[in-house]
């Protein structure tokens, strides 16, 4: 199974790799790991107060389908509102970088990446 | 779903008699090998390999811990094999960051020898933990306890890749 020329770029050249302060209260922090392979996945989000994702970053320890899908999470999400970002499914990200099957679970991993971390942010201000 | 307890006449428990599992699994060899067959029928010789087969795939899969827990757990009807959930659990993710961050770490660090000698004591220990957690509770046996111990195959399946990552480096440290 070749890989596609996308998912290699973003393995071979990750974007956004890094982290945020995760006690800051703009940076929402998502956490997300995938039993079936022991890859373990962090994505955050830099929130403005018009609820726009100004940056984000990762951390991923996985395969390169897993770290590709990630890279390609953070350039998405940036611009977008914390609700259009939630909508990023598996399906596209998969379709975008043209994941064989056996490496779905790894596009699963970012839309949840993205999801956690929503999660933390309404956590974060309802607090 | 085939019962490889049953099939090694052993109790369907975590704690295991590895000892009474080798022989029996030799015993069973010895009743299905193909030279007892040689002047058998076709379909009787073909019923031999399955069933060689099965003996093999058994002893492969109680023999090791996790594939143990699995197999206690799909035969209370929690199938882990082949999932697609991701594990949600912010604490444990957060630990899982920090030691992948500390196996990073260990082949620039001063004395790398010692380190991933260190590392792997730790995750041995972890690993230890989880599986007395997991006979605690597969023994409990009530749906909680059972939900709980899936929970805790999942987690023990980092903490097996971090051991199988830290072998890894451990050989390469060893051979410069």
């Amino acid at each position: 199974m070749a890989y596609s020329e996308k998912l290699l770029d973003h393995y071979e050249n990750p974007r956004n790799v890094g982290s945020f302060d995760k006690n800051d209260p703009q940076i929402a922090t998502g956490m997300v790991g995938a039993p079936a392979c022991g890859d373990v996945m962090k994505l955050q989000l830099k929130i403005n107060d018009q609820g726009i994702i100004e940056d984000a970053k990762f951390k991923t320890y996985g395969c390169g389908s897993a770290i590709a899908s990630s890279s390609l999470v953070t350039e998405w999400v940036k611009g977008k509102t914390l609700d259009e970002a939630g909508e990023i499914t598996n399906r596209t990200i998969a379709d975008e970088l043209a994941l064989p099957p056996v490496k779905i679970h790894c596009s699963i991993l970012a839309e949840d990446a993205i999801k956690a971390a929503i999660a933390d942010y309404k956590d974060k201000k309802s607090k | 779903m085939m019962n490889y307890f049953e099939l090694f006449d052993l109790p369907s428990l975590f704690e295991l008699d590895v000892n009474a599992l080798r022989l029996k699994y030799l015993e069973l060899q010895r009743i299905v090998h193909p030279d007892k067959f040689a002047n058998a029928s076709e379909r009787e010789r073909l019923l031999a390999v399955q069933k060689t087969a099965q003996i093999n795939d058994g002893y492969s899969m109680l023999k090791s811990p996790i594939t143990r827990a699995e197999h206690l757990l799909a035969l209370a009807d929690i199938e882990l094999a082949h999932e697609y959930q991701t594990l949600k659990d912010p604490m444990f993710l957060m630990q899982q960051m920090e030691l992948r961050e500390q196996l990073e770490d260990i082949p620039t660090a001063k004395d790398p020898e010692q380190e991933i000698i260190d590392f792997q004591l730790q995750i041995d220990t972890f690993i230890a933990q989880f599986e007395q957690q997991f006979n605690q509770l597969f023994n409990d046996g009530s749906q909680q306890a059972l939900d709980n111990a899936a929970d805790n195959v999942r987690k023990l399946k980092f903490m097996l890749k971090l051991a199988a990552e830290a072998r890894d480096l451990e050989e390469q440290i060893l051979i410069f």
